[in-house]
């Protein structure tokens, strides 16, 4: 039990485990003493519970099968005449998946000794694969992952109001929008933390970042960041004078 | 343009190549040079054919669909103390579930937690921001589940020139020993032999 105990958290989940039993037991995979492994395999489960380690979900899910297998291989076969079609052996699932699980486990040992960029080779601006990226005079395309990490800074500073306050103000992402295009004339960018100085509602903060993707989906902004991570700022990507005020009912946008 | 012979030729493309911001594809010099891509693609042997035979610190390889000159690996060592970042190091289930995805894409993350067994929410999103898969859209069953699959930057990672040169998936009837799985980590392709699949 106790060399159980030590290699518990080197097993990334059921499959794992189980294939190491089979593996350390000698057995054969297409023929697997079903009674032998389970009762194996609990006693891990039992080991890992009074180390209070945190069993996942995963694992009891597997125990689960495996009885349900174990009794299923206990009942007696019916012999039917009539039914030519033999029945699947009870434990054919589970060993494509052991078979399966191990193809990927092995092949993924093999994919990591390949020579990685910036780790075993490097190339000029490389160091870190990311950056390739078309790197437009220092700057990156900002994605999706950064854009909805930058709005979660902005919502932290705006905390969530609770008023009694019941007048409707009417938001519209129209005027935002236009309101960001004049604020953008003229510069050549803007951060995009500045859009939201001064803004302390949420539904504001929520408008205006609508705005932004609106404006980026309209391709008249466009997000850069200088390094990943960093701070977003705001290009116009289109001569704002020739697009001065934006015609755009909340109607076309969808808002109401 | 002045048609170029082959010598003439070979250092222009190794100039294109040393100045490319990433891997440069051959269509893309062609168009550059305003010549036929079988000319390039000679002119890519010869300097192959050159850094084999006067070996310098750099070697080119064929990546993501086009051509980058790379450090060789066993300088590794010594430009690691150079790098200001910290390489990506993968964990088990990160890497396990980047090969599934590779091998199986499109595919969606259940399909990704049947195979493992686990729960793997979590690594699909280390994975995603690490720009080493993207979601190629939704997949058209109840609960329009996303599908993902590998990145130009995951093939540059791995100095794959396509998803074609994905090592070998061995079917298995039964296991391996776990020491014979080791044995296949050990057994690393050499630079040699790579320079040699390029071409």
């Amino acid at each position: 039990m106790d060399s159980y105990a030590i290699q518990l958290e080197n097993f990334e989940g059921p499959l794992d485990l189980l294939l190491h039993l089979i593996k350390k037991n000698e057995m054969d995979v297409q023929d697997i003493p079903i009674a032998e492994i389970t009762r194996q395999y609990l006693s891990i489960l039992d080991a890992m519970k009074t180390l209070n380690l945190d069993m996942a979900g995963e694992f009891l899910l597997m125990a689960a099968t495996l009885l349900h297998i174990k009794s299923k291989m206990l009942l007696p076969k019916i012999v039917e005449d009539e039914l030519e079609e033999e029945e699947e052996d009870p434990r054919a699932e589970l060993v494509r998946r052991l078979l399966e699980y191990q193809k990927y486990k092995e092949v993924s040992l093999t994919l990591e000794s390949k020579p990685q960029l910036g780790r075993d080779l490097f190339a000029r601006f490389s160091a870190e694969p990311e950056v390739l990226e078309n790197a437009e005079a220092g700057f990156v395309a900002v994605g999706l992952f950064d854009l909805l990490e930058a709005l979660k800074e902005v919502m932290k500073e705006s905390p969530e109001q609770i008023v009694h306050e019941v007048n409707m103000e009417q938001l519209s992402v129209t005027d935002r929008i236009n309101a960001i295009l004049s604020e953008l004339q003229g510069k050549e960018s803007l951060a995009f933390h500045d859009l939201f100085s001064g803004v302390l509602k949420r539904s504001e903060v929520i408008v205006t970042f609508l705005a932004l993707l609106e404006l980026v989906k309209l391709r008249m902004v466009r997000f850069m960041q200088n390094v990943h991570h960093g701070s977003i700022w705001l290009f116009p990507a289109v001569t704002i004078e020739e697009s001065d005020e934006l015609d755009l009912g909340d109607d076309s946008l969808g808002y109401s | 343009m002045i048609p170029l012979d082959i010598h003439e030729l070979t250092p222009l493309v190794e100039a294109l190549i040393f100045a490319a911001d990433g891997p440069i594809k051959l269509e893309r010099m062609a168009e550059a040079l305003e010549m036929e891509p079988a000319e390039i693609s000679a002119a890519i042997e010869a300097l192959q054919a050159d850094y084999e035979e006067h070996p310098r610190g750099f070697f080119m390889q064929e990546v993501s669909g086009g051509y980058q000159l790379r450090t060789r690996p066993e300088y590794a060592d010594y430009l690691r103390r150079l790098g200001q970042s910290r390489p990506f190091k993968f964990s088990r289930p990160a890497l396990e579930s980047l090969s599934i995805i590779a091998y199986r894409q499109p595919v969606t993350r259940s399909e990704v937690e049947y195979l493992r067994g686990v729960d793997s929410g979590s690594v699909v999103k280390t994975l995603l921001e690490k720009r080493l898969i993207r979601i190629l859209g939704k997949k058209d069953v109840p609960g329009k589940p996303m599908i993902y699959g590998t990145t130009k930057e995951f093939l540059e990672l791995f100095g794959l020139p396509d998803l074609s040169a994905l090592p070998t998936l061995r079917e298995f009837s039964e296991l391996v020993s776990e020491e014979e799985s080791g044995g296949q980590m050990a057994s690393m392709p050499l630079l040699v032999e790579q320079g040699d699949a390029e071409m």
